[in-house]
């Protein structure tokens, strides 16, 4: 059995190669990213919603439980001209139980 | 004029910071400070005995705040509803009969649509397209540099490089490069720095470069280019009417030629200057140039080639204790912030190898962080990597010459002598 507070996430980059790795709940995936040296994710303000370099595609079938970008994050995500319908900031994604196994696609590029 | 001669005068004394009494005749925003390269003593202080901290004794800006802690910055940069950047994002005002309307100095919505239409000419996917160009621009340039004697690096690496840079996004005549360094030089020019002697000789050469662009514009609309930016605006949506709005029009023109002049020049110059003050740290780059790709956000955090960016409060509010109050100009001390050693460890120490070398504020964070911020660092990168292919050393022999400005942050001379590679 796997903890309470734990979850996998798996990054796959645009490369196709996969990482998954255990989460913390309650961290954001940008953190978890970072903490386990996932490249790609470069996250250059720390988790503040505010520069977009942890720029995540969410693949449909996590799309609901994932849930929507809010305002701060919506204008920051505007700001990138390669901007998905799918597209999160990870640093705005709180990892939940719900989450566990969750799988996010990394962008070719950060902008 | 013989009001700038005044304050020339008075401001060519700088004072020890530390002599002076900390209240609002505190004032940090005097080009001569950042041309002695003596603001750091005075940021210290403000960090330290008063971050958020009111002066009104500056007969050229009027009455500021000056914000210096990482923190309260990234609260600013990131309030963009409390902290308008409509009107200006310096802290000087402009000239009031011709103030050039730019989406750095708009709010939300029309910031957005205008961004939104010149942003992908430097996304990084298009980068990919441009690197090979810069390459052979960049390589071409420094075989025909004189090995072993005394040259000037800004005006003969930095500036010529920047500018056939910017030549390139421009797809702009080749043979009339420097005159988009001239422009650029003359739209972030203080009154007191010698580049124009007065605003009517301003206005009279940014017109110049309003006819040249227009031109360029509507025989772009006729003939689209491939890539470059006047194709872009010639056919966005929100910008293919700017002709009929001719300070817009000039106005988003100079924010791209500053955006990719002075901050690249600078960073360029400031990369050989970091080097050659910490010889440890060029010796790690020269055993391992795939260093190169964190040095470059490390070289534009020491030299934060911006010092300041502007806000003004839209209401009253309160920052780390601080009442401000609606309408106040709220300055950003970028410069100040990179030294902040509650967020950058050893932050007065260029290391090469930091564990997070993109926690700076050199680019703001928010929406109106650099939309240049990939291409800066591709060129830096390029810059860096064709040096160490050809050059043992970059060697400073002398001081350099630093810009009369609190706004560009950067050098008008340095003298090196390039030894070849053995």
């Amino acid at each position: 059995m796997r903890g309470h507070n734990v979850a996998n996430v798996t990054f796959i980059q645009f490369s196709g190669e996969e990482t998954t790795v255990d989460g913390t709940i309650g961290d954001s995936v940008m953190k978890i990213a970072t903490d386990n040296l996932v490249p790609g994710i470069d996250a250059d303000c720390g988790g503040e919603c505010s520069c977009a370099t942890c720029h995540v595609l969410i693949p449909e079938v996590w799309l609901e439980k994932v849930g929507i970008a809010r305002e701060q994050e919506n204008s920051m995500l505007d700001l990138n001209p390669d901007r998905q319908d799918n597209s999160r900031l990870s640093c705005q994604i709180e990892l939940t139980n719900d989450l566990d196994g969750l799988v996010v696609n990394i962008p070719e590029f950060q902008y | 004029m013989s009001e700038a001669v005044q304050h020339d005068e008075f401001d060519h004394a700088v004072a020890d910071p530390y002599a002076l009494p900390m209240d609002s005749s505190f004032d940090v925003a005097r080009g001569s400070i950042f041309q002695q390269d003596k603001q750091w003593g005075y940021f210290d202080r403000l960090r330290k005995e008063s971050p958020v901290h009111f002066c009104d004794s500056s007969e050229i800006f009027g009455p500021y705040w000056s914000v210096t802690k990482y923190k309260d910055i990234m609260h600013v940069d990131t309030h963009h509803d409390i902290f308008s950047s409509e009107g200006g994002i310096t802290i000087g005002d402009q000239d009031e009969d011709f103030t050039l309307p730019m989406f750095i100095a708009m709010d939300p919505p029309k910031h957005d649509l205008q961004r939104a239409v010149v942003s992908p000419v430097v996304a990084p996917m298009n980068l990919v397209k441009l690197e090979d160009t810069i390459r052979t621009r960049a390589a071409g340039l420094l075989d025909a540099l004189p090995v072993g004697e005394k040259i000037d690096w800004v005006d003969n690496i930095s500036i010529e490089l920047t500018t056939q840079m910017l030549a390139t996004l421009f797809d702009f005549p080749f043979e009339d490069r420097r005159k988009l360094t001239r422009w650029s030089d003359v739209a972030t020019a203080a009154p007191e720095s010698g580049i124009i002697d007065s605003e009517d000789q301003r206005r009279e050469e940014l017109i110049e470069c309003l006819t040249t662009f227009t031109e360029l514009f509507q025989l772009r609309q006729k003939n689209p280019g491939e890539n470059d930016l006047i194709t872009m605006l010639a056919h966005g949506e929100a910008t293919k009417d700017l002709p009929e709005r001719p300070l817009e029009l000039l106005g988003n023109i100079i924010l791209l030629i500053v955006g990719g002049n002075d901050t690249t020049r600078n960073s360029i110059t400031g990369g050989v200057l970091a080097l050659n003050q910490n010889p440890a740290e060029y010796d790690k780059l020269r055993d391992n140039p795939s260093l190169i790709p964190s040095m470059v956000p490390e070289i534009i955090r020491w030299q934060t080639p911006l010092a300041h960016m502007r806000r003004r409060a839209l209401q009253d509010t309160e920052l780390n204790g601080q009442k401000i109050r609606q309408g106040d100009k709220v300055v950003m001390w970028y410069v100040s912030g990179n030294r902040d050693e509650d967020v950058i460890e050893r932050p007065y120490d260029f290391i090469i190898d930091r564990a997070k070398p993109r926690q700076h504020l050199s680019f703001g964070f928010g929406i109106h962080r650099c939309m240049g911020n990939r291409l800066a660092e591709m060129q830096l990168r390029i810059v860096w990597e064709e040096i160490l292919k050809r050059f043992e050393m970059v060697e400073v022999v002398g001081e350099p010459e630093r810009i009369f400005s609190s706004f560009v942050k950067g050098y008008s001379t340095l003298p090196v002598v390039l030894h070849p590679k053995k």
